[in-house]
């Protein structure tokens, strides 16, 4: 039962190592299911459980992680940075990184990001990543609520 | 003081998995390998740092709730492991890819500078190889 638990979880490590190695691909739930040896719906609850998100919240974040990176570094426009990350349409681009960052790609490309330049850069992507469950909270006590009757 | 470091710590599920995979893919000597019940810590190090090892341990101080909570951390991919440098990464990641190693990024030219690779060790811990700059290692 334990170990079964454990295999499962490895499954769900090798799903986001996946999506971490291979996020500008055009990736769909249904190949990063196979590689965790899961059906698509089993993928996402579990995901969930393990990692706060699903996996398509994840390689969302991921990309535009990614996509905040490129912008920093000032050499690429907006809608190569946006081709890099794996999108296809600039405006869907767009609006999810005004989803999950709160600002415009452009705005945030123009921003002095010189504060960052100090952290070492394994770290600086864990902390610069857009977290959506982060955010929910603080704009939710009903987030909080649901979490304590188990209804989340 | 003048302090360096001599010995860092990487958590595994299995020892022996782990010391084939550090000593035989990873090409790091084995120094010292201790057991004592159901624990085993593992001494391994690069040949070319005496003074500096890494202790592959499954010894947890602690109950069984953290014990379990551990390992799931571990199997989740969620612990950082060591990182190190290699002459030359390009053929690092060859030789990795060719023993079956389990290749998170390919090598790659981050923006911070560093050109490097990542990969999991058989526990799920996640390990860097960056390429060291000309002169430095």
């Amino acid at each position: 039962m334990s170990s079964q638990r454990i295999a499962n979880l490895t499954h769900l490590r090798r799903a986001r190592d996946l999506i971490d190695r291979d996020y500008a691909q055009p990736l769909t739930i249904a190949r990063i299911a196979r590689a965790a040896l899961m059906s698509p719906s089993q993928l996402s609850r579990q995901f969930r459980a393990a990692y706060g998100e699903t996996p398509y919240e994840y390689l969302m974040t991921r990309r535009i992680e990614r996509a905040m990176a490129l912008l920093r570094g000032g050499e690429l426009t907006v809608s190569e940075v946006a081709t890099a990350v794996g999108w296809r349409s600039l405006g869907s681009f767009s609006a999810r990184f005004r989803e999950l960052v709160g600002e415009p790609p452009s705005s945030y490309r123009g921003r002095d990001h010189s504060e960052l330049a100090q952290l070492p850069g394994c770290i600086l992507s864990e902390l610069t990543r857009p977290r959506r469950e982060q955010r929910s909270l603080r704009d939710s006590g009903r987030i909080k609520e649901a979490r304590t009757t188990g209804a989340v | 003081m003048s302090l360096t470091l001599s010995t860092c710590f990487v958590l595994v599920d299995d020892p022996d998995r782990a010391l084939a995979f550090y000593r035989d893919v990873l090409g790091l000597e084995l120094r010292n390998d201790v057991k004592r019940e159901a624990y085993r810590w593992i001494t391994v190090g690069s040949p070319q740092q005496p003074q500096t090892g890494i202790v592959l341990t499954n010894y947890l101080n602690s109950g069984p709730a953290d014990r379990q909570t551990l390992e799931e951390l571990l199997a989740k991919g969620v612990l950082g492991g060591v990182h190190f440098q290699s002459e030359d990464l390009d053929a690092t990641f060859q030789q990795l890819s060719a023993a079956g190693a389990e290749i998170v990024q390919e090598p790659t030219e981050m923006p911070w500078g560093v050109r490097d690779l990542a990969l999991r060790d058989p526990a799920g811990n996640l390990l860097r190889i960056a390429q060291a700059a000309r002169g430095q290692s």
